[in-house]
This record gives C-alpha cells, sequence and structure tokens, in this order.
C-alpha cells in the first residue's frame, strides 16, 4: 500500500479519562493495561497507543467489543475528543494543531458523521434535518436546497422531506443521517455504529444502499461496529481493538485466516465463513499440471468458497483449478484446503 | 450566663447598626436616586405609551385583537369564546379600565422579564460558574418578601409605576431565568455532539439547536412570569400602580366584600385566559416530538 493513499494517520494514540490523565501516561508507556489502570489508579485507559493507517477510498471498519474505545477512537479524528497524547494527521494536517476556527472549518468540510441513535434535530424536518451541515457551512439557499433533495432521493425518501424524524421509523431515521452526512460533500464519513440500532432486515437494507452508494462516492469511510458479521461484508480492511489496544489490521481474509490473537481468534470463532473467503485466498499458489486431476472443476479466483463447494459436491470432486480473469490457471484449491479454510 | 437567652447584641449596638444602614442607604438614595429614575425613564414612557394605547383603542377592537391572539395562540374555540365572554363580563361591571390598566402593566413587566430573563438563562446554562453565582440570587428574589424589597425602591424611586414594575419584575423574573438555563442544559447530548460534529460555531449551536429545543421549558417560563406578575397586582398597587389591583386594595381597607370580589375574580379571569392560551401554544411547538402529523 503505498504512502500516498493513505487518508488518516493515528500515531501513537492514548486517551485516558480520569482526575489526572496526563500524571497516568508513564504507567501507559510501562504497559500496566486498562484492568490494572482501573482498578489501581481509577483512570480509565480508553486507548492505549494506538497506531493506525486509514486508507482514501476505501472503507475501514473498527471492530471490538462494547467499551473497547471504537468511539473515543473515532471521535479522535475530528477532534470531538483530544488526546491525552499521541497525534492524529489527517491528509498530513495535525487536527490537535487547529485553531478553533480551522478546526469548525475542517468539521465542516473534511469530515461527516453518522450516530448510533441518529442525533437528528427533532425540531426540524426531514429536508432541513439532511440541509443542517450545508446551512452551518454558510451554503446559499438554492444550492443548499438542491444538494438536499439530491441526497433525499438518493437515500430513498423522496416524498418525506416535510415529516419530522419523530414520524420516521428508526430505518428511514438513518437514511436522513445518512443523506445529513453525505449532503456535506466531505472527504471523511465517519459511521459510528450506525446501523447497529437497526433491525436485521433493515440493517442489511441500509449496508447495501451504503456499498451501492460508496461505488461512485469512493469516500474514506471509518466504519465502526461490534458485528463481525457486518464488518465482513462492509469493510475493505478491518481493524480490532481490543480494551483500547489495536490488536490486528488487515483484510478481511488476513483477519479469518490469520487472526493475530486469542481475542481476533474467538471473534471470528463462529461467523460462516464460506460467504467470506474466496478462492484466491485458500488456494494453493503455484498450479501444477501434474497434481490436476481429470474431473477437477474450474472455479474463477473471486468465488466465494461457498460457490466452490457448491461446484465441487455438484461435480463430485474435490479438485478445483482457479482461473483469473483472462481464463489462465493460477492455482489449484483441493480437500485439505478446503478443509482448512471451514475449520481454522 | 443562662441558655434559654441568647447572647445578642446589646440594644444601642443594634440601634447603631441599623441606624448606619439606613443612612447609608438614605444617602446613596439622596445622590443617585435622581438618575436612577433618569435611568428608568424610557421605560416610564413605554409603560404609559402602553398604557395609553390600551385605553384609547375601542372596546370592540380590543376584544377583536385579543381573541384573535387567543385563537392563534390556541387553536380553539372554545377558549376564543371564554376570552370573548370574559371581557364582556368585565366590561359590562364597570372595570374595563381597570383591566386594561393591569393588562398593560403585565405585558410590559412580561416583555421586560423575557427581555432580561433569557440571556440571563443562557449564560447561566453555558457556564456552571455563572450558574452557581446566579441560582441563589433567583431563590433570594423569589422568597424575600415583597414588601421588603419594596422599602428601598420606593425610597429610591418614589411611589408610582416605576416602582411597582421593579417589584413585579423582581418576584416574576426568576421562573424564565431558572428555566431557560434547565431547557438549554437538558438538550440531548447526542444532537449537541451532531452539532459540534457538524462544525457549529456557538452561536449556531445556541440559535439552530439549543433554544429551539429548549423552547417548550422556555415557554413554561414565560407562563410562569405571567402568572407571577399577575400575583403581583395588589401589592404593586400599594406603591401608585393603577388597575385592578387598586379596588382590592380599597375594598380590604374599607371592607368592601363585592368590590374586592369582582376586581378578584377579573384577576383570575386574565390569569386564566393567559393561562390556558400560552399553554395551548406551549403544547403546539412541541408537536413534533409526538410525531403527529399534519405541520
Ligand atoms: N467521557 C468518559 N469518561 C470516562 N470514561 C469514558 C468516557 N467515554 C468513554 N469512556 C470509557 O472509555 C472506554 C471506551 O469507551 P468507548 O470508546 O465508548 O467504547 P466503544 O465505543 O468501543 O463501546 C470505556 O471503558 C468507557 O467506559
Ligand atoms: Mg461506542
Amino acid at each position: 500500500m503505498s504512502e500516498s493513499n493513505v487518508k488518516i494517520h493515528i500515531n501513537n494514540l492514548t486517551k485516558i479519562f480520569g482526575a489526572s490523565p496526563s500524571s497516568m501516561l508513564p504507567l501507559v508507556e510501562q504497559g500496566i493495561g486498562k484492568g490494572k489502570l482501573l482498578e489501581e489508579h481509577d483512570h480509565v485507559l480508553a486507548l492505549d497507543r494506538v497506531n493506525m493507517q486509514l486508507n482514501a477510498h476505501s472503507i475501514e471498519v473498527i471492530m471490538g467489543l462494547s467499551g473497547s474505545g471504537k468511539s473515543t477512537l473515532v471521535r479522535h479524528i475530528n477532534r470531538l475528543i483530544a488526546p491525552t497524547s499521541g497525534s492524529v494527521l489527517v491528509d498530513g494536517e495535525d487536527v490537535c494543531a487547529m485553531s478553533d476556527k480551522t478546526l469548525r472549518d475542517f468539521r465542516q468540510r473534511k469530515t461527516a458523521m453518522v450516530f448510533q441513535n441518529f442525533a437528528l434535530l427533532p425540531h426540524r424536518t426531514v429536508i432541513d434535518n439532511i440541509a443542517f451541515g450545508l446551512e452551518v457551512r454558510g451554503v446559499g439557499r438554492t444550492q443548499l436546497n438542491e444538494k438536499s433533495y439530491f441526497w433525499l432521493d438518493k437515500v430513498g425518501l423522496a416524498g418525506l422531506d416535510r415529516h419530522y424524524p419523530a414520524q420516521l421509523s428508526g430505518g428511514m431515521q438513518q437514511r436522513v443521517g445518512l443523506a445529513r452526512a453525505l449532503a456535506c460533500d466531505a472527504d471523511i464519513l465517519m459511521m459510528d455504529e450506525a446501523f447497529s440500532a437497526l433491525d436485521p432486515l433493515i440493517r442489511s437494507d441500509m449496508q447495501d444502499i451504503l456499498l451501492e452508494l460508496q461505488k461512485d462516492l469512493r469516500k474514506t469511510i471509518v466504519f465502526i461496529t461490534h458485528d463481525l458479521d457486518e464488518a465482513l461484508k462492509i469493510g475493505d480492511r478491518i481493524a480490532i481493538l481490543n480494551q483500547g489496544r489495536l490488536v490486528q489490521q488487515g483484510s478481511t481474509e488476513d483477519i479469518l485466516l490469520r487472526p493475530a490473537d486469542g481475542y481476533v481468534r474467538r471473534f471470528v470463532a463462529d461467523v460462516n465463513r464460506t460467504g467470506v473467503l474466496r478462492a484466491r485466498s485458500i488456494m494453493a499458489l503455484k498450479w501444477q499440471q501434474e497434481k490436476a486431476q481429470n474431473n477437477a472443476v474450474v472455479v474463477q479466483e473471486d468465488d466465494t468458497l461457498r460457490k466452490v463447494l457448491h461446484m465441487m459436491l455438484k461435480a463430485d470432486s474435490f479438485n478445483a483449478v482457479v482461473t483469473d480473469e483472462a481464463g489462465k490457471a493460477v492455482g489449484h484449491i483441493d480437500a485439505d484446503m478446503v478443509a482448512q479454510a471451514v475449520n481454522y | 450566663m443562662s441558655w434559654s437567652e441568647f447572647p445578642s447584641m446589646s440594644k444601642s449596638e443594634l440601634r447603631g447598626l441599623r441606624k448606619s444602614i439606613d443612612q447609608g442607604f438614605r444617602e446613596f438614595a439622596a445622590e443617585y436616586g435622581e438618575s436612577l429614575e433618569k435611568f428608568f425613564d424610557p421605560l416610564l414612557s413605554f409603560l404609559i405609551f402602553s398604557e395609553r394605547l390600551l385605553l384609547s383603542t375601542p372596546w370592540p377592537l380590543m376584544i377583536a385583537i385579543c381573541a384573535s391572539i387567543a385563537f392563534v395562540g390556541s387553536r380553539s374555540w372554545k377558549i376564543v369564546i371564554g376570552v370573548v365572554v370574559a371581557f364582556l363580563v368585565i366590561g359590562y361591571l364597570g372595570m374595563w379600565a381597570d383591566t386594561m390598566r393591569t393588562l398593560s402593566i403585565i405585558t410590559v413587566c412580561t416583555a421586560v422579564a423575557v427581555a432580561i430573563g433569557i440571556p440571563i438563562g443562557i449564560l447561566m446554562a453555558k457556564s456552571d460558574r455563572t450558574q452557581t453565582v446566579v441560582s441563589p440570587v433567583l431563590d433570594v428574589m423569589q422568597t424575600m418578601p415583597s414588601f421588603v424589597y419594596l422599602i428601598p425602591v420606593v425610597m429610591l424611586l418614589g411611589i408610582g409605576k416605576v416602582a411597582g414594575m421593579l417589584a413585579v419584575i423582581v418576584y416574576a423574573l426568576p421562573p424564565i431565568v431558572r428555566l431557560t438555563n434547565l431547557g438549554i442544559r437538558e438538550v440531548d447530548s447526542d444532537v449537541i455532539e451532531a452539532a459540534d460534529a457538524y462544525g457549529t460555531n456557538s452561536w449556531q449551536k445556541l440559535t439552530k439547536v439549543q433554544l429551539p429545543l429548549a423552547l417548550p421549558a422556555i415557554f413554561a417560563g414565560v407562563n410562569q412570569t405571567i402568572m407571577l406578575s399577575l400575583s403581583m397586582v395588589v401589592i404593586a398597587s400599594m406603591i401608585g400602580v393603577k388597575g385592578l389591583g387598586q379596588p382590592v386594595l380599597k375594598a380590604i381597607q374599607n371592607q368592601y366584600f363585592a368590590i374586592g370580589l369582582l376586581n378578584g375574580f377579573a384577576i383570575v379571569a386574565l390569569a386564566i385566559i393567559f393561562d390556558r392560551v400560552s399553554q395551548r401554544y406551549g403544547m403546539r411547538i412541541q408537536r413534533h416530538r409526538q410525531g403527529k402529523s399534519d405541520v
């Protein structure tokens, strides 16, 4: 991954909540850990020396159990929370060094946020909620109207512009939240458990809407969730936090196939990996002519493990040849590889 | 030394203390009374103007105006009819002029209380320190018997409209301040966070988020302020404020039961009208919270 593709640098970020956070820093440097710091010193170690890079134009998922520091981390990106130590650079600019005015400008133009409990303005209609970010920025009436109605349509709420948030279901309210964020035209979209409060079916709809929009938008999306299935579906990469520490950051397949520690392993234990893993990531790289048997099925690099299995069962074969888009053979899969991938 | 008697200052010391306080205040009054009166001159002209306006408006027009305000505020025909009947009866029983005078002072007092109270409430909500300082002052304003601060007010400004109005405002101001403060502080912290995340400055946050969401609370404060001003009408009449309070005062002094009763009822009628209209209005402005349709 080339350096220029990194949108957000998070450098050695530590956040301590309590009476005297900075006095706790030496202990944190010695690696005291969240549990001990709370027990012995009555301070909460929300983030423990986190180093992370978030790439432009991709969906970066941050995952972890409740209390692992996800919300705290994402709020450092637009400095809703200021760090105890460490720094956050967005496009190379230090967020913590900004003056109040610069920070407001930065929040108006560079970042937009979607919240778990929607955080809409109850006294404003749907359309006025969507327009909020633009209005704060001082965008003129015509342009503001045009953009707001455009996004109202895009999230599928056409005709509901004059309704109040309380008149809408949770799913629809979050569409308003999403439209409000997208209307700002910001490079960075931060979504803090944005879909977690929604029913499973509606949540799935919203994930589809987001993925569909992202195809055109190609924003940097920082997507927070505690749900692995959501993370796997949405994320280009996943970062896993545990007790304020970053334990692993990698592609979905990295996380599934090469979990960094027991915490990640437990996290991924229950997931149905056949729908996530792709032929490319489980095949043996070098395809050797002699190893292929004549009843081998031919699969694509991008096919999921589920599809590979399905084809194998149908052909009553446990051999597959993996081809690239051009149809050139690039590897093969046999029964052992399948077994290993399924029962990690 | 006996424990049943408190070891107080000696009588002469006490007398000395009281004397020096009185003396000091008298000197202050002599020195600044006039300039204070000057300071309040615009207020006095405003009071006189509004009283003249109400008194010179033809009564049918006045009733029509009040009825329309009631309708716009409450959207309820029942309340509108109540207003018209109440005014007709009040007029028929010879209390029209006094009612207009009372209406005038209540309106001016409420306007002044709102103009002073809301900014103070906002400042209180913005800073915990301000809240710590202002809260006890409000407590004193509300619990100190009015007669006590009537004395210095009269000493400074003399008997008359302005003194009466100040007395009313001192008493009626606290609820609007308190409820503005409370309303702003109780705005959902998630919504405030969202406003911050979208880069609002503090003025935008105040006008686009905090005040609109605090409006129902602020309105409850205005309602209470109106009620408290009305309840001060009789006391204010003791220092020369004309209106429905004066006949009541006369009735107390001369034991005219009927006059007291009638004027008392007129005050109650005004209170009920103000209360119902403003309550309905308050309910309407927070309707979006219940998610009812029809905008
Ligand atoms: N304002 C705060 N004061 C004290 N502790 C806090 C505060 N905000 C968060 N925390 C603590 O920091 C840790 C991380 O919280 P958070 O970032 O909200 O976790 P997550 O979003 O992953 O559930 C938790 O232990 C939480 O209790
Ligand atoms: Mg959270």
